[in-house]
């Protein structure tokens, strides 16, 4: 009974606020150092890839983003799922603060993904299925964005969204498997990217850097839901309260 | 429940056939986008052959989204649709109705019309039949998903160009699957297996996307 | 413990310092230029729902 009574409670917008404002600058640090630490295993102690040389350190950048950018779609779906069952007000605001940081994360993915491709494979882009894969969720953040943009009510926008994200959710398998097959098809098995095996340092240097981009999402989907909410419950006492006083 | 889905049918496609120059002007737009390909291109049969399931699958897909924002906009402006929202029967039942209503003034012609631009991109044949198939058994998918599209971005500014932005992307599988059937028809694999996807996603989507969009219709009714 | 020799290798990267720094630089650009913009953001939101806010106290009073 308790616990449920908590749980309402960070639920609201009024409490949620200074919670995470306390709590930004700690995730903030946590990445910071989990950065530092991982660059440091990665880029200094971690040996060269005997097939690749050191073109292969991208992968401490490239397999963190690409991970968080399919994370961040679906801890999205999560709050999108939450939001249009019980009718919180808070899911809406998460899933619309993490969509510009999820498309980065793709983005990123894309583009360390291309960086990396031209000395392996010799080009910039290849129809792999993991990198169509990727653009394919990079267009379902950009849809997502540009509809919960166009929608003025900021109830009608959750909603639409929420219910875009689902349908994605539903999709990304089958696009997925489709991809893989028709690159399958069409492309022999001269892209192949799996097969070396990781030091330990090397895994040890990407989990860190991976936890350094997930604190770091967190930070920043933070800031931006604490923005939303001012906008969001403007007529509402604790806002009008929040700014009287000398806010940053 | 059937009478229903027929019910609306009817009434859609008897709306449709007083407008249609709008299913005629569809039609030339998939013809002239299918016809700009060679000339922008070169006319090497070889070449035309390899390139005409992903240039007829392409234009399908533009084709179809064309009409795709005047699937609910009529209804919602002259107040139809939230007297369908309020009426005792499921919302999901009507929107499948107006699905195959849209299918069969945009997908249908679309597939009939296929196999002649088939030949001015000498497929001959078995090509041109899987292509015809495919694109029957694709094109109801399309109406599916995207009149979950249509609902979500109802009454939006802009709206066309965003329903094409949400859609596009979720229209990759059929696109895969309905050109890869023609694809491996012509290069002797057989295409049944691309053909079988195809129908188990039109018919999940006939299953599932009705309900989602009745759902975004409710979200945009409020 | 450190593997690398001189800085000089280190930038060099055995070769492949232009894409890794790349990867590298393009990450660091956006993870920095993100989270100042989603400050900006915030800052000018504050300054508009403060001025509406105030224009708000205004008007039933006079």
């Amino acid at each position: 009974m308790k616990d449920r009574f908590n749980l309402y409670r960070f639920a609201s917008p009024a409490t949620f606020y200074p919670l995470a404002g306390t709590l930004i600058p700690y995730f903030a640090a946590i990445a910071v150092l989990f950065g530092i630490a991982g660059l440091y295993l990665g880029m200094l102690v971690a040996p060269t890839d005997f097939q690749q040389g050191e073109g292969y350190r991208i992968i401490f950048i490239h397999v963190p983003a690409s991970w968080m950018s399919m994370f961040i779609y679906l801890v999205m779906a999560f709050w999108a799922a939450i939001g249009l069952a019980f009718n919180t007000r808070l899911s809406g605001m998460m899933a619309q603060a993490l969509a510009p940081t999820g498309a980065l994360m793709a983005f990123l993915s894309l583009w360390t993904g291309a960086l990396w491709g031209k000395p392996m494979w010799g080009t910039w882009w290849v129809w792999d299925a993991r990198l169509t894969s990727e653009l394919i969720l990079l267009f379902l953040y950009i849809g997502y964005m540009a509809l919960t943009a166009a929608i003025d009510d900021p109830r009608r926008a959750d909603k639409a969204g929420g219910l875009l994200l689902l349908v994605g959710v539903v999709n990304i398998p089958i696009i997925y498997f489709s991809v893989k097959w028709w690159n399958t098809l069409h492309q022999g098995s001269s892209v192949n990217l799996t097969k070396s095996s990781m030091a330990t340092t090397m895994l040890y240097g990407m989990l860190l850097m991976a936890m350094c981009f997930w604190m770091y999402s967190i930070a920043v989907a933070l800031m931006r839901v604490r923005t939303i909410m001012l906008e969001r419950e403007r007529n509402a006492d604790w806002v009008k309260a929040e700014l009287a006083g000398d806010v940053q | 429940m059937l009478k229903i889905i027929f019910a609306v049918i009817g009434r859609d496609l008897k709306l449709a056939m007083r407008r249609q120059a709008d299913i005629v002007s569809a039609l030339f737009f998939f013809v002239i986008v299918v016809s700009l390909f060679p000339l922008g291109i070169g006319p090497e049969p070889d070449l035309l052959r390899k390139l005409a399931p992903g240039v007829l699958w392409v234009a399908a897909l533009l084709a179809t989204m064309l009409s795709l924002p005047r699937l609910f906009a009529d209804d919602h402006r002259d107040g139809t649709l939230e007297q369908l929202a309020l009426a005792p029967h499921p919302l999901g039942l009507v929107v499948t109705g107006k699905v195959i209503a849209h299918w069969l003034v945009s997908g249908l012609p679309l597939a009939l019309i296929a196999p002649v631009l088939g030949v001015q991109f000498d497929l001959t044949g078995d090509g041109l039949f899987v292509l015809t198939a495919a694109i029957l058994l694709g094109t109801p998918a399309l109406s599916g998903i995207g009149a979950i599209g249509a609902a979500l971005t109802l009454g939006l500014r802009g709206g066309g160009v965003l329903l094409s932005l949400l859609v596009l992307p979720l229209y990759i599988p059929v696109l895969i699957f309905g050109a890869g059937a023609v694809d491996a028809t012509v290069s002797g694999l057989g295409g049944e297996g691309h053909l079988s996807l195809l129908a188990a996603m039109t018919f999940a989507s006939l299953g599932f996307a009705p309900w989602a969009s009745a759902a975004a219709l409710k979200i945009a009714l409020e | 413990m450190i593997y690398w020799n001189s800085f000089a290798d280190f930038l060099h990267m055995g070769g492949y310092g232009f894409y890794v720094w790349g990867s590298f630089g393009v990450t660091a650009l956006i993870m920095a230029v993100e989270p100042i913009l989603v400050a900006r953001n915030r800052k000018t939101t504050i300054a508009r729902l403060k001025r509406q806010l105030r224009a708000e106290s205004r008007t039933p009073t006079e």
